[in-house]
């Protein structure tokens, strides 16, 4: 299987299951509407005639440079990796999402844990229960090494003394265990104080700060409960935590956009201009009735901005004003390897989510959701069943993934996602995929972009 | 070749064969909750 597409002023062909990408001429490009394998020894008249606006000999020679590529299986490479997605049936639990507070100090409009308490009740979850959850991944966690653990809400700053007690905790028995606790928190920023970013920047491997981008895009959506905006409260704050981190520890500011700035770029650069260079911006996911939800209409849209995104983040690393977009992050040598992409995110399976009374689910977007919990902490039950439901679904599994181009990059999608708006985690959120292709197609276009500009290319 | 110019080493077959050791990160946590992009991460087995 292959994807061709044009961009960015490339013609780019992707052999979806080598990983292969290709720069090609108008020509080839044309070509590939018309050659497949099995290739013949020259290019069959058919072709050639198909394809009467090209100079037939020079068909003839890039159909057989196309013809060798398929040969060294990186074009029309077959799909292999089916035998694999038995590999992680059985694996270990080796990442968390412990939430430590499920109530918030902001009323943010488009929140999917109903403002905070994910519909369940305004709750801190005590230190003991945080305790048992480190125990449970630690007793789950096998022979993974590297265990992490996202201090979520709601807000966790609410309940900070609880987090640097469990961390505290954790960091004893990780000892004990010969393990590696990745510890993150995800804040809006609205508690933060010097004590708690300095704690914050010592022991936390990565920092989610959530702020949308421009103060007038922000102020709408993340209001404080008496209606004021949150954005001139947190922007100091957030600076102050990014300037004080060491460089070598990850951060983002985390943005979502909606139907209300359909122009993002606008607000991913208002965050660079605002002193920040690790930024990720991503679209609601929401209730199509809902105002601000991103519909099918809004689609075109959202991918010219996307377009637009790159090509600005393309001319600022040409003037040296390098910036990290999550989301068309992607390294096409060394990224995670093919067992990894049959399986996305791991929840249910290699990853859980605890709630404060210590109820497991499959991972936050689950949480409240009763026909998904897993199991409960201080009832020692763990529904061994469903996480094999959750280890088999898997991108074979899934019909629409198993013929996606973009399977071995989005590896099945948000499985929550799946569940809330198609009714199974296995039948993929068509609005989600359509906006992940795109950010695919701008992330693969901009390597391809650096690698010739480098003149790295074969 | 002169139509075409190959921009990476094509190797995801060679990465399932070394591969499945669980060792990298957890694609949900951090900076997408939701917009599921595991291609971004980064292989973390020890030898490769």
């Amino acid at each position: 299987m292959i994807h061709k597409y044009a961009l960015g002023g490339l013609y780019i062909v992707l052999d979806v299951n080598s990983g292969g990408v290709h720069i090609v001429d108008k020509l080839t490009y044309d070509l590939l509407d018309y050659a497949a394998p099995p290739f013949a020894e020259e290019c069959p008249q058919e072709i050639l005639a198909a394809l009467p606006q090209h100079d037939p000999a020079e068909v003839r020679e890039c159909y057989k440079e196309l013809a060798a590529l398929c040969e060294e299986k990186i074009l029309f490479s077959p799909d292999e990796y089916e035998k694999f997605a038995k590999f992680t049936v059985a694996s270990p639990i080796k990442a968390m999402c412990l939430h430590i507070s499920h109530d918030c100090n902001l009323r943010c409009k488009y929140c999917f844990a109903s403002t905070g308490d994910f519909g369940t009740g305004r709750k801190l979850m005590p230190v003991e229960t945080g305790k048992k959850a480190i125990d449970f991944l630690l007793e789950r966690s096998g022979d993974r090494k590297n265990l992490e653990l996202d201090f979520f809400g709601g807000e966790p700053l609410m309940n900070f003394d609880a987090v640097k007690e469990i961390v505290r905790y954790a960091r004893r028995r990780e000892t004990e265990y010969g393990k590696n606790f990745r510890f993150t928190i995800t804040t809006n920023g609205m508690l933060l104080t010097d004590d708690k970013i300095e704690f914050i920047n010592r022991e936390m491997s990565n920092v989610v700060l959530s702020i949308d981008g421009r103060k007038e895009v922000n102020d709408r959506m993340r209001p404080t409960p008496g209606g004021q905006g949150s954005y001139d409260v947190i922007l100091p704050k957030f600076k102050k935590l990014v300037d004080a981190r060491s460089r070598d520890r990850d951060w983002y500011v985390r943005g979502t956009f909606t139907k209300y700035n359909l122009d993002f770029s606008e607000d991913v650069f208002s965050l660079y201009e605002a002193g920040f260079d690790q930024i990720s911006v991503e679209p609601v996911v929401a209730d199509p009735k809902l105002g601000y939800a991103i519909t099918e209409e809004d689609l075109p849209k959202v991918f010219a901005e996307y377009e637009r995104l790159s090509q600005r983040l393309l001319e600022n690393d040409k003037n040296g004003k390098h910036f990290n977009f999550f989301h068309f992050m992607i390294d096409l040598d060394q990224g995670p390897c093919a067992v990894k992409r049959l399986r996305g995110c791991g929840c249910g399976n290699e990853y859980v989510a605890i709630t404060p009374d210590g109820d497991i689910y499959p991972c936050h977007q689950f949480v409240g959701k009763e026909e998904y919990k897993m199991g409960n902490l201080d009832e020692g039950t763990f529904n061994e069943d469903m996480k094999k439901d959750f280890a088999e679904a898997h991108i074979y599994n899934k019909p629409k993934c198993r013929e996606c181009w973009a399977r071995f990059y989005c590896s099945g999608g948000c499985n929550a996602n799946n569940y809330e708006y198609m009714g199974d985690i296995h039948t993929a959120h068509d609005l989600s995929c359509e906006m992940e292709k795109k950010r695919v197609e701008c992330a693969i276009m901009i390597q391809a972009v650096k690698s010739l500009e480098r003149g790295e290319a074969e | 070749m002169k139509h075409i110019v190959t921009i990476n080493k094509a190797n995801l077959k060679e990465s399932a064969q070394k591969g499945g050791c669980g060792n990298c990160q957890a694609s949900c946590q951090s900076a997408c909750k939701t917009s599921c992009t595991v291609a971004n991460q980064k292989c973390e087995r020890d030898e490769k």
